[in-house]
């Protein structure tokens, strides 16, 4: 796309300018540096941008929310963390934060609060749907039509926060043929990365967590893995990169699904 | 009948078995205080709500687990409505009466009567199942049982089989009886043929055997619970009224943590004060959980309502992958470990004393808590809302903060979130290079 540059203000700059955004996209380290959620990044940035969304980013004064840290036992870090960001936002008199991953998702929304950090905080499946309803946002057929997406479901959207049916009604939307893994919802297995897991070999056994997941979604013979988290993604790109469908499957963020839809 | 030798046998056998029963209990309440103190008395409405939907109401029995559930609610409703009948036992017990409730209620007793008799064809029906799926299909989180695990399941189907075939041997005999005071009832009637052409005397003592039989299977049962797993029955609802409502997502922040981060982060703070004159005879308070006695007093009530089901475990993603993780295994070893605490307190006149082992590391290792993905699978199981992801925790936060027991890994990604603010080395200066991609 050659039209024009999207330029990602920082809230430092909104703030020399005088200005407010009506979210903060919180990014996270994966949207940040990881090249894979990357992509999920700018596709959402792009989402935005065609929402015409005031928005703005921490840019270099954003920092780890400190899950991984309190998720391997370590509170003292993830306090330093919480209680750094939180005089950051705070600073920023931020009230809305959108992410695109559903781990910064649930610490600033549920552990953020206790330490002096209360801001409205969505999920980017939710936020999305929202452009959706608002007429923001709109999407029809594109690539996706009729094609068969699986949806696995993140733990810390999921069973952590209760959402289930906001990734789904997106898929919908795609008029995707959404086909549901054995375990789903309430009962959907875990990647294998939650809980630091991510940053470390796993604990012996006779099978890879991802490895066990992806079996079950190619059971569904999907056109499409749909993940709605960055480290999700990894994992389940890793097990198809493990099958017989390697370099046929692709795994898309949610994100990534309406992006494209829109030819974004 | 008239009040006699058996009505005083009667009431020494039921204060005997409340006594013997209610000493047990205190000593686990005792136990279960050992933990410290918890918040779980707020937003009661919602508490209530909770318990009458997942207690009473069975509502995650039934979920997903359709032929268990299915025969543990019949069990369940007849363990509930059959104890109707018991209190009727009960004071005929006492006063030397008999069917005291037949004449008053008439035709609403005998119905009654027969409900509770088809209820307890249901519950013979549902322990012949369970003793089935336990020892020959053994279905699969079954298998991990063994020793006493195993028996005492079979010790409890056997034990409630025993006291509804009484139940109904009691009618059956009745009915052939020249006096009768009710009946013949649904079930009892039907078996009555097998008891025709027993003189009047024979039927008189099989009747007061199946009585006596009935009853003190009853109490014998209510002081085999606190030994069992079947004390879920008494702790499954406290339980759920005290358990967990904030999002499943949300983990504790560690108080002791807090007020050290908090002091640290405080510029008004004077770092050359002197510390608050602590008192040199208490311990320094412990990060995370080490011991039982670590963990708060909800957690371990958790370890008595376990009935070890095993839905967590087989949930567990760590477990299915073959890992050594099993939320089940977490919640047995808190009980293991917490009954012998208790003991060591009983044998040493009150106090403890230190016996070198602890939950960590001589019931639950390192590797097993180092299998959890943190992902609420267990918790989202559970029947009766137990909570091991938080026990898993707390005992990893003291493996971390306390003995730096992580995989280098572990510290690795520990070390980049310290210094670059990002589990990766990244620079926190790249952090926003993805924005020049564009």
């Amino acid at each position: 796309m050659e039209a024009e540059r999207i330029k990602v203000p920082t809230m430092a700059e909104m703030m020399a300018a005088g200005k407010k955004p009506d979210v903060l996209f919180w990014v996270g380290c994966a949207g940040s540096f990881d090249d894979r959620a990357k992509k999920i990044t700018k596709a959402f940035v792009n989402i935005l941008h065609k929402a015409e969304v005031e928005f703005a980013v921490l840019g270099t004064e954003e920092s780890c929310t400190g899950d991984p840290a309190k998720r391997a036992g370590n509170e003292f870090l993830f306090m330093m963390q919480a209680v750094a960001n939180i005089q950051v936002l705070n600073g920023y008199e931020v009230t809305k934060i959108v992410t695109t991953c559903p781990h910064c998702f649930n610490t600033l929304k549920n552990e953020y609060p206790e330490l002096g950090g209360s801001y409205e905080v969505m999920h980017h499946t939710k936020f999305i749907n929202q452009l959706l309803k608002e007429g923001k946002l709109s999407i029809a057929g594109g690539p996706y039509k009729g094609k068969r997406i699986t949806f696995h479901d993140p733990c810390y959207l999921g069973r952590a926060n209760g959402i289930y049916e906001a990734p789904r009604e997106l898929i919908q939307k795609l008029d995707a043929e959404l086909v549901e893994m054995r375990r789903c919802k309430s009962n959907g297995l875990c990647c294998g990365a939650g809980g630091a897991q991510m940053f470390k070999e796993p604990e012996p056994g006779n099978k890879d967590i991802n490895i066990e997941r992806t079996d079950e979604a190619l059971e569904t013979k999907p056109d499409v893995i749909a993940a709605a988290c960055p480290f999700c993604n990894t994992m389940m790109t890793d097990g198809v990169k493990n099958s017989s469908r390697e370099g046929q499957l692709p795994v898309m963020d949610i994100a990534e699904l309406v992006a494209r839809a829109g030819d974004l | 009948m008239h009040f006699g030798i058996q009505n005083i046998l009667f009431i020494i056998a039921l204060a005997v078995a409340g006594f013997v029963f209610a000493r047990k209990f205190g000593n686990i309440w005792r136990n279960i205080k050992l933990g410290k103190e918890v918040n779980r008395t707020d937003r009661k409405a919602e508490r209530w709500s909770v318990m009458g939907r997942v207690a009473l109401g069975q509502t995650k029995m039934v979920k997903r687990r359709y032929v268990a559930g299915f025969f543990h609610v019949v069990i369940y409703a007849g363990f509930l409505l059959i104890n109707i009948e018991v209190l009727e036992i009960l004071i005929d017990g006492i006063f030397g009466t008999h069917r005291l409730f037949a004449a008053p209620l008439g035709g609403l007793y005998t119905a009654a009567i027969n409900f509770f008799e088809i209820l307890a064809v249901l519950v013979i029906v549902s322990c012949l199942v369970f003793l089935w799926r336990r020892n020959v299909v053994v279905v699969d989180r079954f298998k991990a049982l063994t020793g006493w695990a195993k028996r005492d399941g079979n010790n409890i189907l056997i034990i409630e089989l025993v006291l509804m075939v009484a139940l109904l041997v009691m009618g059956a005999a009745e009915a052939n009886m020249a006096e009768v005071k009710a009946g013949p009832f649904l079930i009892s009637g039907l078996i009555a043929p097998a008891f025709e052409g027993v003189s009047q005397a024979n039927l008189h003592l099989i009747e007061r055997t199946a009585w006596w039989l009935h009853i003190l299977g009853i109490l014998a049962f209510l002081n085999y619970l606190p030994y069992s797993k079947h004390f879920h029955i008494i702790m499954a609802f406290p339980n759920v009224w005290y358990s967990k409502l904030e999002p499943k997502g949300q983990f504790s922040n560690n108080e002791t943590v807090k007020k050290e981060v908090e002091l640290m982060m405080d510029p008004a703070a004077d770092p050359y004060a002197a510390p608050a004159e602590a008192d040199p005879d208490t311990p320094p308070e412990r990060f995370g959980a080490k011991d039982v006695t670590d963990l708060n007093w909800v957690q371990l009530m958790n370890a008595y309502a376990c009935t070890e089901c095993g839905r967590c475990t087989a949930s567990c993603p760590a477990h299915i992958t073959g890992k050594k993780l099993s939320p089940r295994k977490i919640m047995m070893d808190t009980r293991d470990r917490l009954e012998e605490v208790g003991k060591n307190i009983n044998a040493n006149k009150g106090t403890f004393v230190d016996d070198g082992k602890s939950l960590l590391g001589d019931y639950t290792t390192a590797e097993e808590l180092w299998a959890c993905t943190t992902c609420n699978a267990c918790t989202e199981a559970c029947p009766v809302n137990i909570d091991p992801l938080s026990i898993i925790m707390d005992m990893r936060r003291y493996m971390v903060m306390e003995e730096s027991n992580a995989s280098q890994q572990v510290n690795m990604m520990m070390t980049n979130v310290e210094n670059n603010g990002a589990p990766w080395a990244y620079a926190q200066a790249d952090r926003a290079n993805w924005t020049n991609e564009l």
